[in-house]
């Protein structure tokens, strides 16, 4: 039989873990260690059988699985240069992902981020482009992240109000504004947008060097980095330590249960969603004010996907993204060098993501399987 | 300006023919799919891999009708895969299908780059418009086999689904797995085999796309169509005819943008080339109910609330 889908993308995350009376401090203690790290154990093992069969495959066609791994860690994570490399690429994975997670948390399969991302990098460098040289450039960098934040929120904000509003299946919505969000870009990038003396690629108006968000001191990454992770984790305190979060958790666990509670469903349903859109729109200021400088069609690189696979490694928990996001940030940065050295087309990166989501979900059949794991088996029986 | 229109209009028609034929094949896959109580979201993947498995063959081979049964081949694979990861414990159809597409076109992107460069054969099509003078008109008919087939296979699936044993298997596993349990069917393997044979399906669309409209293989090749063919078939209530249909109203929008530019309105090009993606969101507003399932949805499907 299948499964439920809300209850499979519900049981994701540590989340609700109610206390079994009795069990004493320590037993406690151990119990939770127990269930937990089945949620670590379980997509590790997923992400070792990936890498196994992806070898198999390497080998098949003749390259040396050696050879791959070696240059994953030699472009993503060997040297200062190629660490830092990865850290930025990872700041819009970590932010992509949050936008995948906060709706999943609620029992949605929201792929939005990409729309989001586009749309909101697009929102911010349009607002910027009258601002150049009148507004001082904190005050424009400060107006360009509301302004892309809101864009984002709005957008995937739009396709949880038509799930609550209209039941409208918001998977697939998600992922039919993201074509829309491009397309909207395109519009104004060429149309009224565009910026005339620039006659190759068709962009906005650059922002110039001088508006251009920081680096973190003493590194070469940008500042979307630190803002990446202290949403991450002002997001897990969210979910997990607030009335929101308990009542957003019981949307997620029972619908039913939230709405004959008098839970406000479709006001936390539109907030989350919002929440994941301005995750998203917030990657996309960074893209275009600390990496593009303009926006234009390379916003949409495929962050957006992959930090589905993200939030799906890291079970849709804020904290857990963090290394996750960093890992495959390592891996985009590397696609270059093996593309380059292992003469493999650019899309190894995606088939290797896409085979280690397959095997992922492969993995979710293993939850509940292992007696270790297990919660009411601590001290007596082992 | 009334010639103008006129030229529009059969761009429209020849387009919504050409652009439609892709969406009928995924949609009636993923008919028969959601018939048996799966979504399969991953036939995006299986469209663009079976572009391309369709045109390497036909490259290989000489033989585009080879292209045409590898790619449903190749789609049926997907589909099995999707239907066995599916009919294990635990695992949600939805995300299967999301990381199946992701799959699906990172292996097409892996295997189709040497393929982007050569002319594979493609297929013929049948001039339907031989009594007119007119060529935009006869180009407009000039109709690929694969759109009759498609049409036939929508006749033979509404008759099979309604009046043979197969047809009443299918869709007891997907509106009641219990009362299909009870009745000693094996539901999984049910799911499994209609969701291969709607692998075959969106594969062989994945055909039209490389081997006969745009008629090349490119990264960009699909954007979208398979998704919206999910949709597609919300709107048409699960029933194959009502496919058929909603297919060419997508078809025609899809031929809008292209069909204006060639009278020279090139503004708002874009916004024509959204078009489908929102008419298939207003579709989908406009269908969906937040208080009751879709008239006639299978009762097994997760998309119910």
């Amino acid at each position: 039989m299948a499964a439920p889908a809300q209850g499979a993308v519900a049981s994701a995350g540590p989340g609700p873990e109610i206390a079994r009376p009795a069990a004493g401090a320590r037993g406690e203690l151990v119990r939770r260690m127990r269930t937990n790290a089945e949620y670590v154990v379980i997509p590790a093992i997923a992400l070792i059988a990936a890498g196994l069969v992806f070898a198999v495959f390497l080998l098949a066609i003749g390259r040396s699985p050696i050879d791959f791994v070696d240059y994953v860690w030699r472009g993503g994570f060997g040297t200062a240069f190629s660490l830092q490399n990865t850290l930025q690429r990872s700041a819009p994975l970590i932010l992509t992902a949050l936008a995948v997670a906060i709706p999943a948390r609620i029992g949605l399969i929201m792929i939005g981020g990409e729309g989001a991302l586009v749309l909101g990098g697009f929102a911010a460098a349009a607002i910027a482009t009258p601002m150049i040289g009148v507004v001082p450039p904190f005050l424009t960098l400060i107006v360009m992240f509301v302004v892309g934040a809101a864009v984002g929120a709005m957008w995937v904000g739009f396709a949880g109000f038509l799930r609550y509003a209209r039941g409208v299946n918001e998977t697939i919505a998600s992922l039919l504004l993201n074509y829309v969000g491009i397309a909207i870009m395109n519009f104004f990038v060429e149309g009224v947008l565009r910026d005339l003396s620039n006659p190759n690629k068709p962009s906005t108006k650059p922002i110039g060097e001088a508006y251009m968000v920081g680096k973190i001191p003493g590194t070469d990454v940008h500042w979307g980095f630190a803002v990446g992770i202290l949403l991450a984790i002002l997001l897990q305190i969210l979910m997990s330590r607030t009335t929101f979060g308990f009542a957003a958790r019981i949307v997620g666990g029972n619908m039913r249960a939230a709405l004959a509670q008098g839970l406000p469903v479709g006001k936390i349903m539109v907030a989350c969603t919002m929440i994941a859109g301005a995750c998203a729109g917030i990657a996309g200021f960074y893209e275009v004010a600390a990496i593009q400088g303009r926006a234009n069609a390379s916003l949409a690189a495929g962050y957006g996907f992959t930090g589905i696979l993200v939030s799906f490694l890291a079970r849709h928990n804020p904290i857990a993204i963090v290394p996750v996001a960093i890992l495959f940030g390592g891996l985009v940065a590397s696609g270059g060098l093996i593309q380059r050295r292992m003469d493999l087309p650019d899309a190894t990166v995606l088939v290797l993501q896409g085979l280690i989501f397959v095997v992922l979900l492969i993995s979710e059949t293993l939850y509940g399987r292992f007696a270790i794991f297990r919660a009411n088996e601590t001290k007596e029986r082992t | 300006m009334n010639a103008a229109i006129v030229t529009v209009l059969i761009a429209m028609l020849g387009g919504a023919i050409r652009v439609s034929t892709p969406f009928m094949f995924v949609a009636l896959g993923e008919c028969l799919t959601e018939k048996s109580g799966r979504v399969n979201l991953g036939l995006e993947g299986t469209l663009v891999l079976g572009a391309m498995v369709a045109y390497a063959t036909s490259y290989h081979t000489g033989s585009p009708w080879a292209g045409v049964l590898a790619a449903g081949v190749a789609g049926s694979a997907l589909g099995a895969m999707h239907g066995s990861i599916c009919s294990l414990k635990r695992v949600n159809d939805v995300a299967v299908g999301i990381a199946m597409m992701l799959f699906g076109v990172g292996v097409a992107f892996f295997f189709g780059k040497p393929y982007i460069q050569p002319t594979a054969p493609r297929l013929g099509s049948i001039p339907l418009g031989g009594f007119s003078d007119d060529p935009s008109l006869r180009s407009a008919l000039d109709v690929n086999p694969l759109f009759f087939v498609g049409i036939l296979v929508a006749f033979l699936m509404a008759w099979a689904l309604a009046n043979t044993r197969v047809g009443l298997v299918v869709r007891t596993v997907g509106d009641s797995a219990a009362a299909a349990l009870a009745m000693g069917l094996n539901v999984n393997r049910v799911r499994i085999l209609a969701t291969t044979v709607g692998g075959f399906l969106a594969g062989v669309g994945g055909a039209f796309l490389s081997l006969s409209y745009p008629g090349s293989w490119n990264q960009g090749l699909s954007s979208g169509q398979g998704l919206m063919a999910v949709a597609l078939v919300i709107f048409a209530r699960w029933n194959p005819l009502r496919c058929v249909a909603a297919a060419l109203l997508f078809g025609g929008a899809g031929a809008l943008g292209p069909a204006l530019q060639s009278v020279g309105v090139t503004q708002g090009y874009y916004f024509f080339n959204a078009a489908p993606y929102i008419l298939t969101l207003g579709i989908m507003i406009a269908t969906s109910s937040a208080t009751r399932a879709t008239r006639d949805m299978p009762g097994e499907l997760s998309m119910a609330r």
